[in-house]
């Protein structure tokens, strides 16, 4: 059996920086994975590949065996149903009411009806434990951690094979952080959905994910099931999940 | 060596910045004639960039006539001709002052918005969530803001020329003497359908630059709000640079007898 996602060797730079070195990666279906790591080790990149809106420089990526590497045009747009993706910072349309935002996938995406995509709207939200009387209000008149939740109802409202979650708890207090975890871990369990996330707040990593990769300096330098994390003998990662400031990882920092 | 190099680096960048523009463009125009359209946000636009804008572009206009008609008064007088100020009101408007004044107050009012409202939504990764939603930025943002300014600048500077031509003539029937009954026969008489077609062609076209400027700098801002600041500010500049450039190619294009 092939997995759902399937990266391989995947490179891209930014004119001389060369962010994602040589990734490879498989997520199985049904699966929840988490890629840890540092700020500006490519974890945003790899998601934003995979979606095809950046273009890998070389290797490839295939989903349900179909290579996707150079996907475009209105064969990007039918392969992209497959997902709904949790943005870091909610990535919320502010001139539009809440119930639109969450329908928008099915109204442009998939010509569902207004009214009736506005019921699947009150009904996602209500998944995500936000009451009908938000559905008319603006992003701009949510609290950050309601903002969350209404990307997380728009990210499962077309019923998503797959969902990536980037940052999801960044952010927010952690309380607010680990009722979205919560959230999360119950979305991907009931809907059956495989889940890739990326994180650097290892208390959520742990939650939501049944594997962890953690990539570093381009690559992916470990990865195993959720309850080896303490046990990896890595020493990156040993350091990343103490977060400690001694260890092979050396911020750049100037003095 | 190095002075020559940093020549090269401009040049370059020059080009680059060229090509990315025009393959910006040509995308946006090909989007225009595939589905999906999206015929309500296209008629929102035109309520953003040309309803919205009646009050400034009127005001504008007004003052523009009723300036032209009192230099002319003024310069005239000097050789007593005087007598063909309506005339020459009446052309500069709507040939040239029309179209460029309108043009000019839309690349402040309206690319500026444009470029504030699509880098924002670059920067908040807003764009990419539509991306993922099955939903064409170019076609969802850029089309009708390109189509609105295409279709709604000829009528605003339908508006400005007949405003402008009023303000020449209360200036010139309240406080320079003319009859008000000849001064409107006399521009009437002299206008022709072509000179008021140029004026609206030019308008079509600035319509067009106001809108790609907008659209282009707010898609590639980079950063924050201060990258948002700088997308702006490209975004006016640029939009008013061409629509002057584009301004003298065409009268000489519309107008080489």
């Amino acid at each position: 059996m092939t997995a759902k996602i399937v990266i391989q060797g995947v490179e891209k730079s930014f004119g001389p920086k060369r962010v994602l070195d040589g990734v490879d990666l498989a997520v199985n279906k049904g699966e929840s994975v988490v890629i840890i790591g540092g700020s500006g080790s490519g974890k945003s990149v790899t998601l934003k590949c995979i979606l095809g809106i950046l273009r890998a420089d070389a290797g490839t990526i295939t989903v349900d065996g179909e290579d996707v590497t150079h996907i475009r045009g209105s064969k990007r747009d039918t392969y992209l149903r497959k997902f709904g993706m949790l943005f870091q910072g909610g990535a919320l349309f502010d001139s539009l009411p809440v119930w639109e935002n969450v329908a928008f996938g099915l109204i442009q995406g998939r010509g569902v009806k207004r009214g009736e995509a506005r019921d699947i709207a009150i009904d996602k939200l209500a998944k995500v434990g936000l009451g009908s009387e938000v559905a008319n209000l603006s992003p701009a008149e949510l609290s950050g951690g309601m903002q969350k939740r209404v990307g997380l109802a728009r990210a499962i409202a077309a019923d998503p094979e797959i969902i990536f979650f980037d940052e999801p708890t960044t952010g927010l207090d952690p309380i607010m952080a680990d009722v979205i975890n919560d959230l999360i871990a119950s979305t991907v369990k009931d809907l059956g959905v495989t889940a890739l996330s990326i994180t650097h707040d290892m208390a959520s990593a742990r939650k939501i994910s049944n594997r962890i990769a953690m990539l570093y300096k381009g690559r992916i330098i470990w990865e195993g099931p959720t309850e080896n994390i303490d046990s990896s003998g890595n020493p990156y990662v040993d350091q990343f999940i103490k977060g400690s400031a001694e260890g092979p990882i050396k911020m750049e920092v100037r003095r | 060596m190095n002075f020559l190099a940093s020549i090269g680096r401009v040049f370059l960048s020059f080009l680059a910045g060229t090509g990315r523009l025009s393959v910006f463009a040509g995308q946006a125009v090909s989007h225009i004639v595939r589905p999906p359209f999206y015929l309500p946000l296209v008629g929102q636009q035109m309520l953003r960039i040309g309803y919205f804008s009646l009050p400034v572009v009127g005001l504008t206009a007004f003052f523009t006539g009723a300036v032209l008609c009192l230099q002319i008064f003024i310069g005239g007088n000097r050789y007593g001709a005087e007598v063909f100020v309506p005339q020459i009101v009446v052309l500069g408007i709507v040939r040239e002052l029309g179209p460029v004044i309108a043009g000019l107050m839309l690349a402040g009012r309206v690319s500026a918005a444009i470029a504030a409202e699509i880098g924002t939504m670059r920067v908040t990764e807003q764009i990419d969530a539509l991306t993922t939603l099955s939903t064409n930025p170019m076609k969802y943002l850029v089309v009708p803001r390109l189509v609105a300014a295409v279709i709604s600048l000829p009528f605003l500077v339908a508006v400005a020329d007949s405003i402008g031509v009023l303000g020449g003539y209360v200036v010139g029937t309240q406080s320079l003497g003319f009859n008000g009954a000849v001064y409107m026969k006399n521009t009437m008489d002299f206008v022709t359908n072509g000179d008021i077609l140029s004026g609206l062609i030019k308008a079509g076209a600035f319509g067009f630059i106001i809108a790609l400027m907008g659209c282009y700098h707010g898609f590639n801002s980079k950063g924050g709000a201060q990258g948002v600041g700088a997308a702006t500010t490209s975004a006016v500049v640029s939009a008013s640079i061409l629509i002057l450039a584009a301004n003298y190619l065409m009268t000489s294009l519309l107008f080489s007898e």
